[in-house]
């Protein structure tokens, strides 16, 4: 009998089932579990007083990232040392969990590190108590972020009890235009398709500007697929997979690596399986985007106009979108391109990585970020840090005015106590433009990092492709 | 975790669409509050005017809703960031059930992990309700069921709802999920045992 075609995440997700719940639900084998600072020492307290222990602690890593200190000289202790970061060491300790401690290599925004330590790998299941650990999938990891209680369940059984996602794939066809990056085609995505439209879904990012895309590129596009309300997003594992995982510290090596290469080149779907949703998207055309509203779905190109709710049909969205307009105190009919700003952030789980900070060397080389704005540059761990002043970028940053600071989640949460002024507005390389994300009463635009940029030397929201010519 | 059979009260209506975990938790309540505090500061931004006096618009703010363990919610409710203290926060309330078009899906994970239950409608069906529990609101009660998956509103018909039949198992019964997968022990050492085999590289030591 001919066996059913399946999708990559329908082979990935059977090979993890270790029972079978009923009703479409399954306890999953968990392969990497990621724990930090705010929810991890929490979650481990509790497997203690439920009686139970970490069944396997080898199979999980932590790291401090959402509430250090980026302070250059601060050595990274923020307000909340104490009550997040302390514990998480000592629980960590107690456990025989590994941690890549501050400072250290291996240090990191959790979703950094992960992947640039050899930890995600592809047809692995990886669960972190952070709703971006979505970005895994990048490497073709089943990769999502799960509660504090699921945390504790993971940390207690090495298992999660989960419904099968149903799947849509959205295919990328051509290539993207110049100063155009994946950030900007994946919010014309979450933009044209809605924050709510992978809701239920676990979605495969497939077709040629995918193909195309480096391994830190794919994480930028997986990362924001919870913003379309997708708890996991995915690409299939290629060479450009492989080459990228080779010779990382937790890889596989020798003998194991010829063996998991030879899985991993079985993973991908299969050419007639179903989708539960397909959407074809058409790259070429595809301007930079800034979002406008308190929703990562608020999104514009950068040559639009702040859009008038008046003009929107249906009346819960224009209700959305006035109170959304009255918080970023914008009026309709504005041009988003010349909007002055305050500050600047290139950073968080989305841009941070070191392709991302070349990106936004190369165009701040020779340039002045503009004098009433404050411009912040946050890698996204410690080995994005040193590779990046290996290289000198951090000389072109400072030189051309930007603040050079230490990895962490840092201005994209602002649970380190950083955090963007009330009534500042803030061209930022994050995820999340929501009400008080950056700060309470602060307005954040979504951008790309050359964006970003663009903005920093202007002073105001601006095309980066003006810096381009 | 305590169990949910059937509850009856008058339902708060929130109906703007897309409230993330943000709002219903500011990050900066997450890392300070204690867990057992953390509903003074529940929907903050919305709860509470800037200078820290109560936003009489704001439904929860209302006398007819303040003790409501029922909220009806817009679309793509508790979207965004994880965290299961926007869940802890509501439960802190007193809010036993939401009703809403749609969820965002870790937050409706983590509901069930505290016995809350999460209810979906038709978009048209909630916003109907929603209607319902603004007019004459002290008087407009409405019965969850879910040992029935019944919605019985103030008036009219009442309405089905679906629930993932293990979910509803286990809050009837107030079941904890680790106790549940401690049953399935021997075949979690079974397929690691099977697994090191075929995926070696996975088990690091
Ligand atoms: S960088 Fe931002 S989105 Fe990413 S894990 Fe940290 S706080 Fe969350």
């Amino acid at each position: 009998m001919l066996s059913d075609p399946l999708t990559l995440i329908d082979k990935i997700w059977d090979q993890h089932v270790v029972a079978d719940l009923g009703s479409e639900f399954a306890l999953l084998h968990v392969d990497r579990s990621l724990i930090h600072d705010l929810s991890g020492a929490r979650a481990l307290k509790t497997v203690a007083e439920i009686g139970h222990s970490v069944r396997n602690p080898e199979l999980t890593f932590a790291t401090p990232d959402h509430t250090v200190s980026t302070e250059p000289g601060a050595d990274h202790v923020g307000p909340q040392y104490e009550r997040c970061v302390k514990p998480l060491r000592r629980y960590s300790q107690e456990n025989g969990i590994q941690m890549f401690d501050i400072g250290e290599p291996g240090h990191g925004i959790v979703h950094v590190i992960g992947p640039e330590l050899g930890l995600t790998l592809p047809g692995t299941t990886v669960l972190c108590g952070d709703s971006h650990t979505c970005t895994h999938g990048g490497l073709g990891a089943l990769a999502w972020g799960i509660g504090t209680s699921e945390v504790t369940h993971v940390l207690a059984t090495q298992t999660i009890i989960q419904r099968k996602p149903k799947c849509m794939r959205i295919n990328f066809d051509g290539i993207l235009d110049c100063g155009v990056e994946p950030k900007d085609l994946i919010l014309s995505v979450i933009g044209r398709l809605g924050a709510a439209a992978g809701d239920g879904y676990a979605i495969e990012y497939a077709g040629q500007a995918i193909q195309g895309m480096s391994i830190d590129e794919r994480m930028t596009i997986c990362n924001l697929s919870i913003e379309m309300g997708a708890k996991i997003g995915m690409v299939a594992p290629d060479n450009t997979t492989f080459e990228y995982i080779a010779g990382r510290q937790f890889a596989p090596r020798d003998e194991e690596w010829e063996l998991a290469v030879e899985h991993w080149q079985t993973l991908p779907g299969d050419e007639d399986a179903q989708f539960d949703a397909e959407v074809m998207i058409a790259v070429a055309g595809v301007a930079p985007q800034v979002t406008w509203g308190t929703s990562p779905e608020h999104v514009t190109a950068i040559d639009g106009l702040v859009p008038d709710p008046a003009a929107e049909a249906d009346s819960d969205k224009r209700r959305a979108m006035a109170a959304a307009l009255e918080y970023t105190d914008l009026v309709p009919g504005t041009p988003l391109d010349g909007i002055p700003i305050d500050r600047v952030f290139i950073g968080s789980c989305t841009n941070s990585r070191l392709s991302d900070l070349r990106r936004a060397a190369n165009l701040a080389r020779g340039r002045r970020v503009a004098d009433n704005v404050r411009a912040w540059v946050v890698p996204g761990s410690e080995d994005v840090k040193r590779a990046a002043v290996a290289e000198g970028l951090d000389t072109i940053f400072r030189d051309a005015g930007f603040d050079w600071r230490e990895p962490g989640c840092s201005l994209c949460v602002g649970s380190n106590g950083e955090t963007v002024a009330a009534g500042q507005r803030c061209v930022s390389t994050t995820n999340r433009n929501f009400v008080g994300r950056q700060g309470k009463d602060s307005k954040t635009h979504l951008v790309s990092p050359g964006m970003a940029v663009a903005a920093a030397i202007s002073g105001r929201i601006s095309d980066v492709r003006k810096l381009l010519n | 975790m305590q169990k949910f059979t059937r509850i009856t009260s008058v339902a708060a209506p929130l109906m703007q669409a897309n409230i993330d975990t943000d709002t219903i938790i500011p990050m900066s309540r997450y890392v300070t509050a204690e867990i057992d505090t953390l509903h003074q500061f529940a929907f903050e931004p919305l709860r509470f005017n800037a200078d820290g006096s109560e936003n009489p618009n704001f439904a929860l703010n209302q006398r007819a809703f303040r003790g409501a363990h029922i909220l009806i919610v817009g679309p793509n409710f508790g979207c965004g960031s994880s965290r299961e203290t926007a869940v802890w926060a509501i439960a802190g309330l007193g809010i036993r059930c939401i009703i809403a078009p749609s969820f965002g899906s870790i937050f409706y994970a983590n509901c069930f992990q505290s016995g809350l239950l999460p209810v979906v409608l038709p978009l048209v069906t909630v916003e109907a309700f929603a209607v319902l529990a603004e007019t004459e609101p002290e008087r407009a009660e409405f019965t969850v069921n879910l040992e029935t998956c019944q919605v019985v509103p103030p008036k009219g018909a009442s309405v089905s709802f679906q629930v993932e039949p293990f979910r509803r198992v286990a809050l009837l019964e107030g079941l904890d999920d680790i106790g549940l997968t401690m049953k399935h022990d021997e075949e979690i050492a079974d397929f690691q045992r099977q697994d090191r085999q075929q995926r070696p590289w996975i088990y690091l030591r």
